[in-house]
């Protein structure tokens, strides 16, 4: 095992600890979980350093799928192997996947009450502008850059995606090659 | 809805599957396709229900990848919910198991760093196809639009724990006033 993987605490983690921690995290996420893994994993359990994290997570992020879910395979695998992988899997899934049945279930029920409508109308307009701020502290450090090629490459996927509602795959098969010939383009100039 | 029946779980699995893979950024760069993919193309569900099925999914505790829990139950019950989570997580849950062993091998790589820059600008520009699409089901009426705005300004700006905004969201959607 490369050095830079050894977690910053030693003991074996048992899964039962494993499968608790992720089920806590998880839980305790509304609107994202990302914040409350960073808690448990690097300054509650001390199981990876700050470095180690970032870099877990920076390779979630690249991968494709829920960055969250890639990192509690990645983290569990780390730490345990296989059973490991599955034990944060399972907990990071397993409980919320039950509330959120529960609540599907009640929504096919009552979903037609004139009031339930107006409240979850109401709810999904906040959501909305939740969505917008994320992306608006997401965009800040590309525009800092200056970018030109970069915020194009933005705006193309944006129409194609959402005005044009073209189907992602196609787009992505598109967009990806282009905008990795850009980045290399763009950091050869820099250099 | 509940089209039961195993001509349906199949195609939310293989829906589903394959999205995942395509899900660059994260799952909410994926709800333009999941949109499409439920609403327009095999009808699973209303406009209405998507934003509703957002809000709910923004409620929950949890990934916000359990939108798609949501729709899965809509299309063939308690199986499909889990069909649809199932097929959501599990095939990048195994690429990125392999990919992070095959990476601890060859520590001096490059390409993830470029590969990663290349990537931040498609998945803010499809978590803002997301924004656009879900803003158009959602918001129906100028004051809709102008809670939209106030949240999206009062996320940015402050450190208000995001739900207290959600519920207020509720709490002026069952008054009526939006």
């Amino acid at each position: 095992m490369d050095e830079r993987l050894v977690p910053a605490t030693r003991s074996p983690v048992g899964l039962g600890t494993l499968f608790l921690a992720f089920a806590k995290m998880s839980l305790a996420g509304f609107g994202g979980v990302l914040v409350w893994a960073r808690r448990a994993i690097v300054e509650q359990h001390r199981w990876m350093t700050p470095d180690e994290f970032n870099e877990t997570f920076a390779l979630c992020h690249f991968l494709p799928g829920p960055n969250i879910v890639n990192l509690s395979v990645v983290f569990g695998a780390r730490i345990r192997g296989i059973p490991g992988a599955i034990a944060a899997f399972a907990g990071l899934l397993g409980p919320p996947v039950l509330i959120v049945t529960l609540l599907a279930i009640l929504y096919a029920r009552y979903g037609d009450l004139e009031s339930l409508r107006r409240t979850l109308g109401g709810v999904s307009s906040v959501a909305v502008g939740l969505l917008f701020a994320v992306i608006a502290r997401m965009m800040l450090p590309l525009l800092k850059k200056r970018e030109p090629l970069s915020l194009l490459v933005l705006l193309a996927v944006f129409v194609a995606v959402g005005l044009m509602r073209w189907p992602l795959p196609t787009v992505l098969l598109v967009s990806i090659p282009v905008s990795i010939l850009l980045t290399v383009i763009i950091r050869r100039r820099a250099a | 809805m509940n089209q039961t029946g195993s001509s349906s779980l199949w195609t939310v699995a293989w829906t589903f599957g394959v999205m995942s893979l395509f899900a660059v950024g994260g799952a909410n760069s994926a709800i333009p396709e999941i949109h499409r993919i439920a609403v327009d193309v095999n009808h699973w569900l209303t406009d209405k229900q998507f934003a509703d099925i957002f809000a709910i999914s923004q409620l929950s505790p949890g990934p916000n990848v359990l939108i798609v829990t949501l729709i899965g139950y809509q299309v063939a019950g308690i199986l499909g919910a889990l069909v649809a989570t199932l097929a959501m997580c599990g095939p990048t849950a195994v690429v990125a198991y392999y990919v992070s062993r095959l990476l601890a091998r060859s520590t001096h790589a490059t390409w993830p760093g470029i590969v990663q820059a290349a990537l931040v600008p498609l998945s803010i520009g499809l978590m803002s196809a997301s924004g656009l699409i879900v803003m158009i089901s959602a918001d129906t009426s100028i004051a809709a639009y102008s809670v939209t705005a106030v949240a999206a300004v009062l996320a940015f700006a402050t450190r208000l724990n995001p739900l207290w905004l959600l519920v207020a969201g509720g709490l002026l959607g069952f008054a009526g006033i939006l």
